[in-house]
């Protein structure tokens, strides 16, 4: 298996294989944009469902119970505030979570005891804790005000450094698209929203843009002098440029997803609701969905801008009609334009590449 | 260098466990190891706090905290205006209510004043007196004073005077059914109670400097100052904080326009308080020491108990005595702090069992665990021999990222929380990833051909602008992160941002040196098939070659692919896009490795070299 990986990848590098990703763009952007419209859709009508960070209110983790009890727990907390209406649910092997509105001191000491009677445990293995109403607006303002300051920081460092906004653009729409098909797949889920999930999708922003300064920067090394050759397109060499990383897509993505996909299973199979489950389930779905545009979105929608660009329209212009002109029919331009490849020394070009007879009329 | 590195990291936390409170285990912080932690908005009803009454506030809940006995309290601020307060273990109630109460400084007239402690009089010299000079205590002022204001010099003269020996005569018949007279009534004010309650209190006792009780507003108050070192009986509140305008520091000016040497603390008092203030130094100047003092009380605590040498009629008083800067500008922003009083408000309060901190500490390391063997397997599928050089750097990246958590967790007094430690196993990717990075440039320049050391050479050119280039936006990533957030985000900004730091430490000096040793081993430079450089299996050409019928061909490819690899039955033959034909010796090579195929003996793939 490994062995034929490598082959592929070795085809995928010297482009005896190549996937038409940059041609086939209005298919990724479809795509891509109904998965951003259903995660649209996904937001308003389940919503997100906020946890009690966001909605301020008391909680109670009871641990090392034996039994747990349900409706031993509403019951016990009912003794205390009959009005309550408390949410009851497992959290790892043997923990139980109970959350209700908002108690006062006394209320909350009250019922502390309460389960720590009730469930037979110690009063110090009952976790309380209490969250003002106004901490999760204050978290999320924060979470807001991050993000836009994080947006700009990268808009100035990529045009920096790719020294074109196009790619710094690219990069943005594939951000924007990743964060908003994790919080639809978070909202569709219907986990609870904390801060962990926060920082989940605070970290995807990082995520996203390091996926695709990669690629970028081979894409960015390939056309370096497209312009000074006629033979491939921009959007050839661009395409060669996410075929050459796509073993590395697939390599980076898996590594960082394992030990992701480690701490979700640990989250959400032995611990149960919490902060480990919360981080990693945006960060999964993040990460998937960050490979996935950094491929698929970024480029294609980098060499859609690049390509109105005039310099790089003419150039394209030009390497076309001269493909026709030899008599290569391009009919899907990219499929067979000779191999779109990392050139070989001494590789045969074809008869096409020979030079021609003068004809000249004498 | 990156030994000297971690040396230096693990040199001085092991000077730090010798000599100071270091420890080899990182401080944990409190979801991990149990305790309270209080998140409080300081609150004010009139404007808003600004950055210093805000860490105003947080040495006002240190005080108290420190005060009430609880070890190992951290205090400390995030964001604009939010305090954490992480308590460990269960504290009692009273302690937390302690944190919570509001914050209030008053103006009262000084009654009675003794030492704090019950110490021998004849001991009573100025070396006893406590060198903050924010405690000025009664002794005369020997500056007189142009600028009309109420003057004091901090304790440290040396005259005679000596608070403990102006105890007060206490009165024992006062006509409790008569009102008093003014504030500095001691007759009304000093009660027997109050007289025995004075002469109890002892402030070095535990819990008598924790302050956040401001006392009756109309009744004698009987409170130590911040050091305990003196306590005092005062009269009812006369101008309460909220009347002080300003509270400035500087060089005194003197009545000819300079600037003097001695550091002084400017009060301009609001126009309500500039007649109380009035009133006040005007009734206190007549009276003997040390009822000429009014005592400044922020938190229930005594914070300078200035004498009144003129009276202020203009509500701009200064405050004189042995300050130094540090001194005379902590009392002013005091005073400041005073008039603002703030009210904390619980944004949350989180009670975390020690059970279920240890619970999630050792889901999280299981959990890493876990990742760590995932990602070390599938390197070794993907890289062969070569992955034990990832194993190798995220080693050492482990080492390191320990190490500096624990220097840190020393000197900082860093916490390693949950959302740290889910960093933490989230690096691990992002620190293989970098590795991959490079492994794969490699492997590009291999296929183009390039010999081993020549491909690591030009593949570390390349990898090293996009290592560099995506760790750079994972660093901004993180300290976005950090700088604009509160409570568990910012372990996490913390620990996403240090291992992007130790990843690329680690790339230059430990993964790319060893690359470029190991490129020169027979195992890996030679191209073994498991060492994961494998030219032959990257699709490298062998060689240029000069083939006849003026061609140039650069190994046969084609051959090789039907006879590397073992199952040929089933497998994707790569279909040839270019225009290339095959050469008759590739033909001919093809066809004796069909008719080898045929005798079904498997070769290694190096001696099946069609070369004539």
């Amino acid at each position: 298996m490994a062995a034929g990986f490598a082959q592929w990848g070795n085809d995928l590098y010297t482009g005896r294989r190549s996937y038409d990703i940059v041609g086939r763009r209005r298919l990724w952007f479809t795509i891509s944009a109904i998965l951003v419209v259903l995660s649209g859709i996904l937001l308003v009508k389940p919503g997100l469902n906020p946890g009690i960070e966001f909605r301020g209110g008391s909680e109670f983790v009871v641990s090392g119970v034996e039994d747990r009890s349900q409706q031993l727990a509403v019951d016990t907390v009912q003794s205390i505030a009959p009005d309550e209406a408390p949410k009851v649910s497992d959290l790892g092997a043997n923990s139980l979570r109970i959350q209700t509105s908002e108690l006062d001191r006394a209320e909350s000491e009250q019922v502390a005891a309460a389960l720590a009677d009730a469930f037979q445990v110690a009063p110090d293995q009952v976790t309380t804790q209490f969250i003002g109403p106004t901490w999760g607006a204050d978290v999320s303002q924060k979470a807001v005000t991050g993000i836009i300051v994080f947006l700009l920081f990268v808009t100035v460092v990529m045009t920096l450094y790719f020294r074109n906004w196009r790619f710094a653009l690219a990069a943005l729409v594939a951000l924007f698209h990743d964060l908003v098909i994790t919080v639809g797949v978070y909202a569709a889920i219907g986990w609870e929203v904390t801060p962990s999930t926060v920082i989940g999708f605070l970290t995807i922003l990082g995520y996203s843009i390091y996926d695709t300064v990669v690629v970028f920067d081979k894409v960015r090394e390939n056309t370096a002098d497209v312009l000074d050759q006629s033979r491939h397109t921009y959007a050839e060499r661009a395409n060669l440029a996410v075929n050459q990383t796509l073993v590395r897509s697939i390599n980076t993505s898996v590594v960082a997803l394992l030990p992701v996909g480690a701490i979700l299973f640990v989250g959400a199979f032995i611990l149960g609701a919490g902060t480990l489950r919360d981080i990693s389930l945006s960060l999964f779905v993040g990460m998937l969905v960050g490979t996935f545009s950094s491929i698929f979105l970024a480029t294609p929608f980098e060499v859609w801008l690049r390509e109105r660009e005039p310099k790089v329209a003419a150039h394209t212009a030009k390497v076309l009609q001269a493909r026709r002109a030899s008599g290569e029919e391009g009919a899907p331009v990219l499929a067979h334009a000779g191999p779109v490849g990392a050139t070989i020394p001494g590789a045969h070009l074809g008869t096409a590449a020979q030079p021609k007879r003068r004809r000249t009329k004498r | 260098m990156l030994l000297g590195i971690v040396l230096a990291v693990f040199g001085s936390v092991f000077v730090g466990t010798k000599v100071s409170t270091a420890s080899w285990t990182p401080g944990l912080a409190l979801d991990l190891e149990g305790g309270t932690q209080l998140i409080l908005t300081p609150i004010s009803t009139a404007g808003t706090p600004t950055s210093e009454d805000i860490n105003q506030a947080i040495s006002v809940i240190r005080q108290r905290v420190d005060a009430s006995g609880v070890s190992e309290a951290e205090i400390s601020r995030q964001g604009q205006r939010n305090i954490v307060v992480s308590l460990p273990g269960t504290p009692s109630q009273e302690t937390l209510d302690l944190v919570r109460k509001s914050s209030q400084m008053d103006f009262r007239p000084v009654l009675a004043v003794d030492y704090g402690a019950p110490v021998p009089e004849a001991t009573a010299t100025p070396t006893t007196s406590p060198t903050d000079g924010a405690t000025p205590d009664a002794t005369p002022s020997s500056t007189p004073d142009p600028s009309a204001s109420a003057s004091a010099t901090a304790d440290g003269s040396v005259t005679g005077t000596v608070p403990g020996a102006t105890t007060p005569t206490p009165d024992p018949s006062p006509s409790a059914t008569s009102g008093a007279t003014s504030p500095s009534d001691a007759a009304f004010y000093l009660t027997p109670e109050v007289q025995k309650k004075f002469e109890d209190l002892d402030c070095s006792d535990e819990g008598a400097l924790t302050g956040g009780e401001p006392g009756a507003a109309d009744a004698a108050f009987v409170t130590c100052d911040t050091d305990g070192v003196f306590k005092y009986v005062l009269g009812p509140i006369e101008i309460p904080g909220t009347q002080i305008d300003s509270a400035t520091s500087g060089l005194q000016v003197l009545p000819n326009g300079g600037v003097g040497t001695e550091w002084v603390v400017n009060i301009k008092f609001t126009s309500a308080g500039t007649t109380a203030f009035a009133k006040t130094t005007e009734r206190l100047l007549g009276l003997q020491s040390p009822q000429n003092q009014f005592a400044m009380v922020l938190d229930g605590l005594v914070i300078s108990a200035p004498q009144v040498n003129v009276v202020i009629p203009n509500g701009q008083a200064e405050i004189s005595g042995d300050f130094t800067q540090a001194s005379a500008a902590t009392l002013a922003q005091q005073l400041n702090f005073g008039s603002l009083p703030l009210t904390f408000q619980v944004e949350s309060e989180q009670k975390v069992s020690a059970t279920l901190g240890s619970e999630q500490l050792q889901a999280g390391l299981v959990a890493g665990l876990i990742g760590l063997v995932l990602v070390v397997v599938y390197s070794f599928l993907q890289y062969r021999a070569l992955a034990i050089l990832t194993v190798g750097s995220l080693v050492v990246a482990a080492v390191l990222t320990y190490g500096v958590i624990a220097l840190l967790s020393w000197t900082q007094g860093y916490r390693l929380s949950l959302p740290g430690v889910a960093g933490l196993i989230i690096a691990i990717g992002i620190t293989a990833d970098s590795f991959i990075v490079y492994f794969e440039r490699i492997r590009d320049e291999l296929r183009d051909g390039r010999t081993l050391p020549a491909a690591v050479e030009r593949g570390w050119d390349r990898a090293r602008r996009t290592i560099l280039a995506s760790d750079a936006v994972n660093l901004l990533a993180a300290v976005v992160l950090y700088a604009l957030s509160v409570g568990g985000v910012r372990g996490f900004a913390f620990t996403l941002g240090l291992t992007t730091v130790i990843d690329v430490i680690v790339v230059f000096l430990f993964t790319h040196p060893m690359m470029e040793i190991i490129a020169r081993t027979r195992f890996w430079g030679g191209g073994h098939p498991l060492s994961g450089l494998d030219p032959r299996r990257l699709g490298a050409p062998e060689r240029t070659r000069y083939v006849g019928r003026g061609k140039v061909v650069t190994g046969p490819r084609s051959t090789r692919d039907e006879v590397e690899d073992e199952p040929v039955a089933g497998r994707k033959v790569p279909t040839p896009v270019g225009t290339g034909g095959m050469t008759i010796a590739e033909r001919r090579a093809a066809e004796r490795a069909a008719a080898r195929q045929a005798d079904a003996t498997t070769d290694a793939p190096q001696s099946t070299e069609g070369n004539d």
